[in-house]
């Protein structure tokens, strides 16, 4: 990892830009290329309104991942977290309407409830890990079974459903447009920039990259590891809360199957865009290009008949192999000047 | 010591005498499957419970075990309980997966017990007495019919599928092969796995790719449920568009029964089976008539005239 920072920190005379960190962003236009050739209806205004609007669940989630895994952590709970967030939101909405109506009130009940369980789930990973000092890896694949099972429990096994009246006071949220763009985009757009600030500009961001590179370096650098471990998993938490927050007026509803494999497509995302797996190195704008690469494959993959449905996860593994490779390989690289 | 001794035998008599007279005119039914991790399921294990109850109260000589396992190896140990603790007369059981669960279903037979298998059968034929089922191919073959009556020569319509699996393919087979000839042109399918997420996110594109669809053929309730709102979202859900699910799902049964013009009809693949096993079986000791054999439910065509006795208000799914 310290050489790809190096490597990334040599100015490349010969190209005149960074080849390898815009490794995701030439993935990308190649698939949009691909898609506008496949059907020039990919880059009509409401296709990419509707890709843009996917992507923000993954993309929100994973700039909560990008500080995790930087710090050299790992949070597989990210989408159980989601899904028990949404179930428990539609409760407590549903719950409310008797006390407080069917308006905006009840609402704001449901979005601060998500916000508390996101930080508070968070915050149960980051102790697990850092006080009950257990690998991040096995707290959060617990905390993914308990959540997972849990919101299976408040459903009965079925599906929750959001009460109608208030279905029509939400609904905005994810269906409106504000200049142009959707809500939830708007969302992607904050919570970006505000992941972007943090990671760069600000001490945490520093210290997070330390304690990812050489944890035992950091305590001695007088860094508070556990609690900037710590706070990583709570930023990731928000992350997932207000995911949760744009994606429950979507359909309105919540079951065993929302949110499934979310963990994994928020990681691609994060190591698509360059951040390092292992920690020590991050890069919020590329998981942001991550997040959109992984949505469009899939709605590239619906834009054909030309592959075989059977092969949708094949097509999808080779792309994931081919954008990390693009900036981790040698090929931009000329060995002889090296 | 001796008093012990004969208080001890009398009990010992009393227990195995009292054990032989329930035995002997209690009917033990043992009903195993899977334990609800999705909507279905938990219809399903709703039916169950409504039969138990049901059952029970009209024969008081008939107990009903239900028991439900989260995994194939589970059920398997579920099995053995049936019959090591309670001594099952009968069994029914919705095997988890086919292949794990022959031999311990296998085992259960010899034991003596009749055996009702639902839904999914096993690996090897000729084990079960008894055989209750939806009929997938024949779903897909009346969602087809039903679009054929709705549409013309030259109409388009998209196909959203379930999870890549055998049940997938039956009905889509059985689907393409009624509509073949027909006219109308399927403009292409994509599996949408079951899943209300998934349904709109497919349908969205194809409502990006294709400017003219005239219907959807959703498969499944669920599905339907994502299509409904894509197509609400793009501002396509009118002109006479319309949207076939499947299975009963009660939410989408009261729509019929209010009129829904988007989705009309829908497609039974009831989870209620069950409830029709546990009949069957309990019948097996109680009517004077044969009913060993196969029971192939149909997959009705749920319309507004009809919907009223598929729908199960108190019911999850």
């Amino acid at each position: 990892m310290t050489e790809t920072t190096m490597s990334t920190a040599k100015p490349s005379i010969l190209r005149g830009f960074d080849l390898k960190a815009a490794g995701p962003a030439i993935a990308l236009l190649l698939l949009c290329l691909i898609g506008f050739l496949l059907n020039p209806a990919f880059l009509s205004e409401g296709n990419i309104t509707n890709l843009l609007t996917r992507s923000a669940f993954i993309g929100i989630i994973a700039v909560g991942a990008t500080f995790v895994i930087t710090a050299g952590g790992i949070d597989l709970s990210v989408g159980s977290m989601a899904a028990v967030i949404a179930g428990v939101m539609i409760i407590v909405m549903n719950g409310a309407v008797e006390t407080f109506g069917t308006g905006i009130t009840t609402v704001l009940i449901g979005c601060g409830c998500s916000i508390i369980l996101g930080l508070g789930a968070g915050l149960v990973n980051g102790l697990l890990t850092t006080k009950g000092k257990i690998e991040a890896f096995i707290v959060t694949l617990g905390t993914m079974g308990i959540y997972r099972s849990l919101v299976t429990y408040f459903a009965d096994g079925g599906t929750l459903s959001l009460n109608y009246d208030i279905r029509g006071v939400y609904r905005p949220v994810y269906y409106e447009s504000f200049g142009g763009l959707p809500i939830p985009v708007w969302v992607f757009i904050v919570v970006s920039i505000a992941g972007w600030f943090l990671m760069n500009r600000t001490a945490f961001g520093r210290y997070c990259t330390a304690i990812g590179s050489n944890e035992s370096v950091a305590k001695y650098s007088a860094i508070k590891v556990d609690r900037v471990k710590t706070l990583t998993y709570v930023i990731q938490g928000l992350c997932v809360s207000l995911a949760t927050i744009i994606y429950v007026p979507r359909l309105g509803s919540a079951s065993s199957s929302t949110g499934v494999l979310w963990e994994l497509e928020a990681i691609a995302a994060v190591i698509i865009g360059g951040t390092v797996l292992k920690g020590g190195y991050g890069r919020i704008g590329g998981t942001i290009l991550g997040a959109l690469i992984l949505t469009t494959i899939g709605n590239i993959l619906n834009f054909t008949d030309m592959i075989s449905n059977y092969l949708n996860g094949t097509m999808q593994g080779l792309i994931i192999i081919v954008a990390v490779w693009l900036q981790r390989g040698d090929w931009g690289r000329n060995k002889s000047t090296d | 010591m001796k008093t012990f001794t004969k208080i001890g035998a009398l009990a010992t008599v009393a227990t195995i005498a009292l054990t032989g007279w329930v035995s002997a005119e209690t009917i033990k039914i043992g009903v195993s499957y899977p334990t609800p991790t999705h909507a279905w399921a938990a219809g399903m294990n709703w039916h169950a419970e409504q039969a138990e109850k049901r059952l029970e109260a009209l024969y008081p000589d008939v107990d009903l075990v239900l028991v439900n396992s989260p995994d194939p190896s589970a059920q398997a140990s579920a099995l053995e309980d049936l019959v090591s603790v309670h001594g099952i007369d009968a069994l029914v059981v919705l095997p988890f997966e086919s292949e794990p669960l022959t031999d311990p279903v296998l085992n259960v037979k010899k034991s003596g017990a009749l055996i009702t298998v639902v839904d999914r059968g096993l690996s090897q034929p000729g084990i079960e007495d008894i055989y209750v089922a939806g009929n997938n191919p024949e779903l897909g073959r009346v969602s087809a019919e039903y679009m054929m009556g709705r549409l013309k020569d030259g109409d388009n319509i998209v196909v959203l599928r379930g999870i890549p699996t055998l049940i997938d393919n039956e009905r889509f087979d059985a689907f393409m092969g009624e509509i073949k000839g027909s006219g109308i042109n399927v403009l292409d399918h994509k599996h949408a796995n079951w899943n209300r997420d998934d349904g709109f996110e497919v349908m969205q594109d194809f409502l990006s790719r294709f400017p003219d669809i005239d219907a959807v053929w959703a498969q499944d309730d669920d599905i339907a449920i994502g299509v409904v709102a894509a197509l609400k979202q793009a501002g396509r859900d009118g002109d006479g568009m319309f949207v076939v699910g499947g299975a009963g799902m009660k939410e989408t049964i009261k729509g019929i029964m209010d009129g829904n013009e988007l989705v009309p009809v829908d497609v039974l693949y009831p989870p209620s089976m069950i409830a029709t096993a546990m009949d069957v079986t309990v019948a097996a000791f109680k009517s004077n008539g044969p009913v060993a054999g196969r029971y192939i439910l149909g997959a009705t065509l749920i319309t507004p005239e009809n919907a009223a006795s598929f729908y199960f208000p108190d019911s999850p799914f």
